[in-house]
């Protein structure tokens, strides 16, 4: 089922088998047929790590979505809610319980926290007449979630906003658990480097909690050589461009979540006219989208200019090797096309969704995409006024003003209260709140006196490139068409010459940069054979988008890199869901 | 070598021995001799109180602590109560019983650490006797007061005192009496005469040990083994019985079997008199050994010390292996082996036969194990090193033998050497050493201070840092906080450098114990070195230092500390806050005078208020907060709020246009497309709204109402802040060639080609593009051309050619 998740350069498949195990140890816990009761939230990353198949072995019979009242009625011996501690869910739990009892059955209440259980949480359970209802009350560590061969996410949404608006450093905590747990797993990392203050903040809490856990020495090999935390907000730029990479697009326009996408139905439903009259058009067509299927593998991280001929070269070879079936004379040979059989129908019909995929891109229109290229100031001035003017989704509004303030280190004051002005006149005053955040978050400021940096750093990092390679790239910046994400080239830098050759630069992006070392038991260091690449595990706090996941991966394949690419974050986004999550919207009064 | 069975006396089968441990180094005015002396088994300590009974205020007796070797470790005047008894805890603690039932507990090195009572009656009818004795459950106190009633503690760590059942017909103290333990019961033994009783909780029951007669006398003394297996009584007429205790409570007595051909070891007694120590196996027969002063004696599980004011020995049976190598004569393949050994080094041939002497019984693997386990069992290095020479010596003819054993026990036998030296004082068998545990053992070492040498131990014994030199450390950091002379940055320093980052060393056990000495300053110190906030918070609580704690639970990060915090009145954090309710946020901002914070708290509220009025209120406190934290940008904003939502209510009131809520943009689509053409112009004006957007949106909300007379009005207003493009481009989208055509003359010259390509008038758009000398916009000219327009195509391809020759 996760194969996937073991062929690439770290077998994260190791990872998910040991949250696999404890989620049984738990189930196991409680004896009996059981029902559990989803916290919404957790369905996706659960999803990631167990099917109901696992679920229903260890005798799950019903599941229901948390809600207020009475629980669905269920023949069970065990109700077990799975939830995130937070306060509010606590209502529901012991709204639930409360009006269990006055329908006196004999059932038994668990509770699982995830990803920890939390004094308040159970504070709150109290205060509320409940907590003795529950026979078990557990945490179920879940940080990081194998996503797919080379990346975690952790799926925590608001890591951002917390990190910067909320000064909340509970994700950083997290963070950094999240990260001793795999260090348990893949052995000590050696080497932590960083930049950005939440860098600092996670390293600082890794090495505290490893004196903290220091009597067991990790007796395991390390797996990674180097891990590099990276700030969001050291790169704010990159995630407000449009990624251009075939994944990235489909991120952005119909959004990706847990491995999954949901496209209008109408491409798909032509494709499969035998059978399509079962699909009914109306529902979203639903598919999973990771490296385990092999034509997503090989196009996913390509910009999305190059995916035509990619399919095309795919499409020749797949109809091709049906031809073959003429040439297969004898019993062998026929009996060797048939066993192939499958797989050749399975790539067909990737094929075909695909090729629908990228028809339903094309189609949306070019005024889409918000790139990131050196453009006069007032030109774009006039471009964003016309935007409002014609009033364009206020979040691709957002992205090009923070866009414009980010590169020129800041509006001019005049500038900048007027494109609030036109904001809050035109899409609502309530919108104060989310101009407030992103003030905050540094998306959005005024200039001040201080030196304009960015056009040094594009410079020195050549963040800027004239001719992009989008068909055959030779540099990280196809993924955007030209512009090479800042995150990406501070890490290409990083494995080479080292940052000690930029540190100017270094300088001008916010928060300090380190590097630590942590001491491996004797007879752990590795000895490296000739030509072995060296792994890096690349942690972006506050998110990190397709693109530059397709750029890091890009930087593995090049052959003399010597280094390879593992990826971890708080979570996938993309300058709409990050934007989205930046965003304040007061309830409105009557609805 | 051969003078080893010199010091081994025969009794029945076995032999005894006694073993020289130490000249004691301590220097006894009146030797032991009227002192009450307590010694503590395993080697423990010795605690001696000179002349408890003297109760002459003038001159206090003298409360003295040795090590086992007569080392001085602590001396100081008792100055308490008369003393009845002393003894050792199993943690090395001291215990002093006093006459009024007080048991008043010193550690090691005499400072005293609590106390407490034997029960209130025991005040007024006073100790006559105590016992202190040793269970798995920890050490326990048993006491007999003069009113004959008998009070015990299980277990002083954990105090439930029992008051035992009357003995009938018990007239002051018992004749003697010992306690005896198993399991979880205790009960007490005692004699009255010639009558033997068993006391336990309830009940108080005769015994009539099988083949003792009451015409064996009054029994004067009774003593049970160091394993409470066995028991010995003495009677006034000089018999003395002893008995395997098969379960101590019922007390069945089995007759021990006479002279049982010995394969284990055999009990015996040892009775002291003034002058003669006597020992008396089963087999009926002694051996005496005369002693020259008062002795104290110390039941160790393998033997009984015998402490003197001058020396100190160990009485033990010759352990069996031991018998085997060294008795006279013995042939044993052990015996042999350190023979061959000894013949070798003197580069003898005999050595050969030796070895082959063994061989021949395929014996040597059990040689060289009866060599390597004899060795444990000496005390004297020499005799130790010959034995393990020869065990080397005959591991070199094995071909696959575990070393295992062999390493070990070099080991072991180093560390026992080291801590049996006369400066540690810790005289251990290697038998009291595999019962007491190595990790025992490095506590006792840390209980005496002996720093360095237990982190030698546990370094040479490769012993995992959690459990060996951690330990080691934090103990004597704990010991180091107390050290009064010192400062606290030196102390802090001190710890810091010696514990560093010792894993599993808890800095804030570390800073509790300077806090509970009074040095809260060097607490704080220490918890700066705590890798887990989660530790440090509580403590600094509860130091009452709240601030300090509540940044130390800021950089934890885990958001869960913060709930030591809630209901303190006190600036918190508002991540802390987050999850809890709306209002505790706003108290939080109006403490921390965060106006900014605040405004946008009450511009939050205003949307979820449902009236007007309360709406307005709440935006005009936002400016007023706004106003405060001099964001004069929303100041400004705010008020155009207030007066936009003004104003929707009015024209709702009188038109019914449904506004409130609306932004400033849509209200004024609104307006415009419900006719209200002069409301809208209003708002345009009183908001200052630019004209492009204006423009804009008048210009589609016309179309879009097919006002199109209205609409050529408008764009004669004032020249068209967007263009005219737009008015071509908006008309065609509303299906309107014809008015479209209207605005294409007015289009600027730039956009005079997609002007006409808009309204598809394709000869138009050539004469522009023609005109304008602009290949590309020929391009998109020809590129909309189909074949019917032949004429425009050919001129547009002559003008390109045209274009080209220039």
């Amino acid at each position: 089922m996760a194969a996937h998740l073991s062929y690439g350069r770290v077998n994260l498949n190791i990872l998910r088998e040991a949250a696999r195990k404890e989620l049984r140890e738990f189930l196991d816990k409680c004896a009996g047929s059981k029902a559990i009761v989803w916290d919404e939230y957790l369905t996706g990353p659960f999803g990631l790590i167990a099917q109901y198949s696992l679920l229903k072995e260890h005798e799950v019979e019903k599941m229901f979505t948390l809600k207020n009242g009475r629980l669905p009625p269920a023949d069970v011996k065990n109700i077990i809610f799975f939830v995130r501690p937070r306060l509010e869910l606590m209502d529901i739990i012991a709204d639930n319980i409360t009006s269990e009892d006055r329908h006196h059955s004999s059932r038994d209440f668990h509770i699982l926290f995830v990803p920890r259980r939390s004094m308040l949480c159970e504070q709150r359970l109290k205060e509320q007449g409940v907590l003795a209802s529950f026979i078990n009350i557990d945490e179920y560590i879940l940080d990081l979630i194998p996503y797919d061969g080379d990346l975690l996410s952790m799926e925590y949404e608001s890591a951002f906003r917390e990190c910067y608006l909320e000064n909340d450093q509970t994700s950083l905590y997290h963070t950094a658990k999240g990260l001793m747990t795999l260090q348990a797993l893949y052995g000590t990392i050696p080497q932590i480097y960083g930049k950005g203050e939440c860098a600092r903040l996670v390293a600082n809490m890794m090495l505290r909690m490893k004196r903290e856990f220091a009597g067991s020495q990790n007796q395991i090999l390390p797996v990674f050589d180097t891990l590099l935390l990276l700030d969001r907000n050291v790169d704010l730029l990159t995630p407000l461009a449009t990624q251009l990479t075939y994944e990235g697009l489909i991120d952005e326009i119909y959004g990706i979540s847990n491995g999954y996408v949901k496209l209008p139905p109408e491409k798909f439903a032509q494709k499969k006219q035998g059978e399509g009259s079962k699909d009914l058009p109306t529902e979203p067509k639903k598919l999973q989208l990771n490296s385990a299927e092999e034509l997503y593998a090989e196009i996913r991280d390509k910009n999305f200019n190059a995916v035509g001929a990619a399919l095309s070269k795919k499409a020749k070879i797949i109809s091709a090797a049906f031809e073959e079936r003429h040439n297969a004379k004898t019993v062998g040979e026929i009996k060797q096309f048939v066993s192939q059989l499958p797989h050749m129908q399975a790539a067909r019909s990737s094929l075909a969704n695909h090729t629908s995929i990228a028809e339903l891109i094309k189609d949306i229109t070019s005024a889409y995409i918000i790139q990131c290229f050196p453009i006069k100031s007032h030109y774009v001035n006039t471009y964003i006024e016309d935007c409002i003017a014609q009033k364009d989704p206020l979040i691709k509004i957002l992205r090009l003003v923070c866009m414009q303030s980010v590169c020129n280190n800041g509006l001019k004051h005049k500038v900048m209260d007027y494109y609030k002005r036109e904001i809050l006149q035109t899409y609502g005053y309530e919108h104060i709140l989310t101009l407030n955040n992103l003030e905050k978050a540094g998306l959005l400021k005024p200039q001040t006196g201080s030196r304009n940096n960015y056009p040094t750093i594009r410079k020195t990092l050549k963040l800027w490139m004239e001719d992009a390679n989008e068909q055959n790239p030779n540099d990280i910046s196809y993924v955007y068409s030209g512009y090479s994400p800042l995150s990406i080239r501070l890490t290409q830098i990083l494995a080479r010459p080292g940052w000690r050759s930029i540190e100017e630069v270094l300088k001008m992006l916010p928060g300090p940069h380190f590097e630590e070392r942590q001491q491996l038991p004797s007879g752990l260091h590795k000895k490296r054979q000739q030509g072995e690449n060296r792994t890096t595990l690349v942690f972006f706090l506050g998110g990190v988008t397709y693109a530059e996941i397709a750029a890091l991966r890009f930087l593995s394949q090049v052959e003399d890199s010597g280094m390879e690419y593992v990826i971890a974050t708080t979570k996938l986004i993309n300058g709409t869901t990050w934007i989205k999550s930046l965003m304040d919207r007061p309830e409105s009064p009557t609805q | 070598m051969a003078f080893i069975t010199a010091s081994w006396n025969p009794l029945g089968d076995a032999f005894y021995r006694s073993t020289d441990l130490y000249e004691m180094s301590w220097s006894l005015r009146d030797g032991l001799r009227d002192s009450l002396v307590a010694a503590a088994p395993y080697g423990g300590p010795i605690a001696l109180l000179r002349e408890p009974q003297r109760r002459s205020p003038s001159s206090r007796p003298q409360l003295e602590i040795y090590s086992a070797s007569g080392g001085t470790v602590a001396s100081f005047p008792w100055k308490s109560g008369p003393v009845v008894q002393l003894g050792w805890t199993v943690s090395d603690e001291l215990l002093c019983i006093q006459e009024d039932g007080t048991v008043l507990i010193y550690d090691l090195f005499g400072s005293f650490k609590r106390h407490f009572s034997m029960g209130q009656e025991v005040v007024q009818s006073q100790v006559m006797e105590a016992k202190v004795f040793h269970s798995p459950y920890g050490t326990g106190i048993a006491i007999v007061t003069s009113s004959s009633r008998f009070t015990l503690a299980t277990n002083i760590d954990d105090l439930k005192l029992r008051r035992l059942p009357e003995v009938p017909g018990l007239q002051g103290k018992p004749s003697c009496w010992v306690v005896l333990t198993q399991d979880r019961q205790t009960k007490v033994l005692l004699s009255n005469g010639p009558e033997l009783f068993i006391l336990d909780n309830t009940s108080c029951t005769v015994v009539c040990p099988p083949g003792l007669s009451p015409q064996d006398g009054n029994i004067v003394h009774m003593s049970v083994s160091f394993s409470y297996k066995y028991l010995a009584l003495l009677t006034d007429s000089g018999h003395l019985w002893t008995a395997l205790l098969l379960h101590p409570f019922n007390l069945e007595f089995t007759c021990l079997p006479r002279c049982r051909r010995p394969k284990s070891q055999q009990p015996s007694v040892v009775l002291m008199w003034d002058r003669l120590l006597l020992v008396v196996g089963v087999c009926n027969e002694t051996i005496q050994y005369p002693i020259e002063d008062p002795c104290v004696l110390v039941g160790e599980m393998d033997g009984v010390r015998i402490i003197s004011s001058s020396n100190q020995e160990l009485l033990q049976e010759v352990p069996l292996v031991c018998q085997d190598i060294f008795k006279i004569a013995s042939m044993a393949p052990g015996a042999l082996l350190l023979e061959a050994h000894r013949e070798y080094e003197k580069s003898s041939q005999k050595a050969d036969e030796y070895l082959r002497e063994i061989k021949e019984q395929s014996m040597l693997g059990e040689a060289v194990r009866q060599c390597v386990e004899a060795a444990g069992h000496e005390y004297d290095t020499n005799t130790q090193k010959s034995l393990m020479r020869a065990a080397s010596f005959g591991k070199c003819f094995l071909t696959d033998f575990s070393p295992d054993q062999f390493v070990t026990t070099c080991r072991e036998l180093r560390v026992l050497n080291a801590v049996r030296d006369s400066s540690v004082g810790l005289p251990l068998t290697h038998t009291q050493f595999k019962q007491l545990t190595l990790q025992v053992l490095i506590d006792r070492l840390v209980y005496r201070q002996f720093y360095p040498l237990a982190i030698e131990v546990c370094r040479y014994l490769k012993i995992p840092d959690y459990q060996g030199v951690s330990r080691v450390l934090k103990h004597w950091a704990s010991c180091k906080v107390q050290q009064k002379d010192l400062t606290d940055d030196a102390i802090a320093r001190a710890v810091c450098m010696k514990v560093g980052d010792s894993p599993g060393v808890s800095y804030s056990d570390i800073a509790a114990k300077a806090y509970e000495c009074g040095r809260a300053e060097l607490a704080i110190k220490l918890l700066d070195f705590e890798a887990r906030s989660g530790e440090q918070v509580p403590l600094l609580l509860k130091m009452k230092r709240s601030q300090l704690a509540l940044s130390k639970a800021v950089e934890s990060g885990d958001t869960d500390l913060g709930e030591c915090f809630t209901g303190r009145s006190q600036p918190l954090q508002t991540g802390f806050c987050k999850l809890q309710e709306q209002e505790t946020l706003k108290d939080l901002y109006n403490q921390d005078d965060d106006h900014q914070e605040l405004a946008n708290y009450y511009v939050t509220a205003s949307y979820r208020e449902k009236r007007l009025e309360g709406r307005l209120s709440l935006l005009q406190s936002a400016v007023d907060e706004y106003n405060k934290a001099k964001n004069e940008f929303a100041v400004k904003t705010t008020e155009d709020e207030m007066r936009l939502l003004r104003f929707q209510r009015k024209l709702d009131d009188e038109k019914g246009a449904g506004l409130l809520g609306l932004s400033l943009q849509v209200t004024m689509e609104t307006l415009l497309s419900l006719g209200l053409h002069k409301q809208a112009e209003q708002l345009y004006k009183d908001f200052r709204v630019p004209d492009k957007r204006y423009w804009w949106l008048k210009l589609k909300s016309l179309a879009e109402k097919e006002e199109w007379d209205e609409l050529e009005k408008f764009s004669k207003s004032k020249k068209s802040p967007i263009g005219y493009l737009a008015f071509v481009e908006v008309c065609i989208k509303c299906n309107n060639k014809y008015e479209a055509k209207k605005y294409v003359s007015k289009v600027t010259p730039e956009q005079k080609v997609k002007a006409h390509l808009a309204v598809g008038d394709l000869e138009g758009a050539a004469d522009a593009a023609i005109e304008r000398r602009n290949e590309a916009e020929i391009g998109a000219v020809l590129s909309r051309c189909s074949a019917s327009n032949s004429l425009v195509i050919e001129r547009l391809n002559r003008a390109r050619a045209a274009i080209a020759k220039k």
